[in-house]
């Protein structure tokens, strides 16, 4: 883990994806400052969408060929930690929690001296170590669709609604549903049982949020993240090229 | 003080972590010390004349002094501390309170103080900020107080469900006692800092080292 990969050179897809739209309209000039430390991901949204899931999947589908560390903001026991070191999704080392005093979206976005402070400990920890961050997934914990993660704390995120949670929230819209770099509607296999209308939810968030992505998953398997594993292996090239502003799905 | 500078420095909003802390009241509701109002206040009486004594002894000490003096101040605030946990988190909430501090009121005071490995206590930085905000050894005392205050009555307000409101008159009914303790400030100021008090309480430790082993905690001490 993190000995492997190679800065230098573009990592292999591991399926069809069309890179050809994804730069295009990117041109912004290098600012100082960024790319010189690893990227930071913010992943957000309501209890139960599953951020957790998603953060699972989403090192399954990456540590192979990048450095990964992850700072939780959720109730994080010694049985989360386990859970992920048997399932093999990342060393115990690399995973770090965060309380929040009972207001995960506190500690994303109005008070980010916690989380700021565990994340460079973390990243200066395993760099001391010999491998170096590449990525940093930084989950908030379960919270309401107002939350959303500071510049200050997180380079792009990705927000997190469940099929089951109700097929008006992206209607409700929101700081999280409007300002996130993707939105993403998962466990949409539960929409037949829970009577949820999967395509309105994605025009609604459409609506919400225009010119911004929207993916509609379900992480049953790993391999339902792909095309946000895609995404964060864009928003890499990206940063470590000095470009600021995201990269489209 | 009591410019605008003060009412920033005690606003609940600032942004250093402190949202997060409970001053040990997760434990005490955890082990039943605290249940309700009554004990509430006992507990924050408790806190206010032990620990509370202590960091604000230190950051009104820390408001005025010079690099040799603080880094006396931050080895014997050290000596009083003598859970490995407790120092941890001083330590932690020393580097969020800097990181605020050095936005918002640069000095080479805090620029020392940044360089000491793991950072500097968080009532030394505190005294440190206070007093390049223009603020006295008595400002940066009271501070000190008012969050110790602020931590463990919003801790139990949302651990137990406690009624705010009536929180507020609790918080209402310690001032005088805080008030008799900061009158100290300026003595403090000037002390020898072997002198300082060093009455933390050991329950305090105690519970704040218990605390760091529970399987999951809402606050971080």
């Amino acid at each position: 883990m993190g000995t492997d990969h190679d800065h230098d050179h573009p990592h292999e897809h591991p399926h069809e994806h069309d890179h050809s739209h994804s730069h295009g309209s990117h041109v912004h000039p290098p600012q100082p400052g960024i790319g010189e430390r690893p990227l930071r991901i913010g992943i957000g949204g309501p209890v139960g969408s599953g951020k957790t899931t998603l953060v699972g999947a989403l090192c399954q589908l990456l540590r192979d060929e990048l450095s990964l560390a992850v700072v939780t903001n959720d109730i994080f026991t010694t049985e989360d930690a386990q859970a992920l070191r048997r399932a093999g999704v990342l060393p115990e080392d690399r995973i770090v929690a965060v309380e929040t005093g009972c207001c995960p979206h506190t500690a994303i976005r109005d008070d980010i001296a916690a989380n700021l402070d565990a994340i460079e400990e973390l990243e200066a920890r395993l760099d001391a170590a010999g491998t170096a961050v590449d990525v940093t997934l930084v989950e908030s914990g379960g919270d309401n669709l107002t939350a959303v993660f500071s510049t200050g704390l997180v380079d792009a995120q990705i927000f997190v609604l469940d099929t089951a949670g109700g097929d008006d929230v992206p209607r409700k819209g929101g700081p999280g549903v409007a300002m996130a770099d993707v939105l993403v509607i998962n466990k949409v296999d539960l929409a037949p049982y829970v009577g949820a209308d999967v395509e309105r939810m994605l025009s609604d968030a459409a609506e919400r949020r225009p010119g911004r992505p929207v993916v509609p998953t379900s992480l049953v398997d790993p391999s339902g993240a792909d095309v946000l594993a895609d995404w964060i292996r864009d928003e890499l090239v990206a940063w470590r090229s000095g470009v600021s502003a995201t990269v489209t799905v | 003080m009591t410019s605008a500078a003060t009412f920033l420095l005690a606003d609940g909003r600032f942004p250093a972590g402190g949202h997060a802390q409970s001053a040990g009241v997760e434990s005490a509701v955890r082990f039943g010390d605290v249940s309700d109002l009554a004990t509430l206040e006992r507990y924050l009486h408790g806190r206010l004349s032990t620990t509370g004594v202590v960091e604000a002894a230190f950051a009104a000490a820390s408001s005025g002094a010079d690099d040799v003096r603080l880094d006396v101040l931050g080895a014997e605030l050290e000596a009083r501390l003598v859970s490995p946990r407790a120092r941890e988190i001083s330590r932690r909430l020393g580097r969020q309170t800097m990181r605020a501090a050095r936005a918002a009121w640069p000095s080479d005071r805090l620029d020392h103080l940044a360089r000491s490995v793991g950072g500097s206590h968080q009532p030394i930085v505190l005294g440190v900020m206070v007093g390049g905000a223009g603020g006295s050894p008595l400002d940066a005392a009271t501070l000190v107080l008012h969050h110790l205050s602020a931590a463990v009555t919003s801790a139990a307000i949302r651990l137990l469900a406690l009624d705010p409101i009536a929180v507020l008159a609790l918080q209402v009914r310690t001032l005088p006692m805080i008030d008799a303790i900061v009158v100290e400030a300026p003595v403090w100021a000037d002390a020898e800092p072997a002198a300082l008090p060093a009455v933390g309480g050991a329950l305090t430790e105690i519970l704040a080292q218990d605390h760091a082993s529970w399987d999951a905690r809402l606050f971080v001490a």
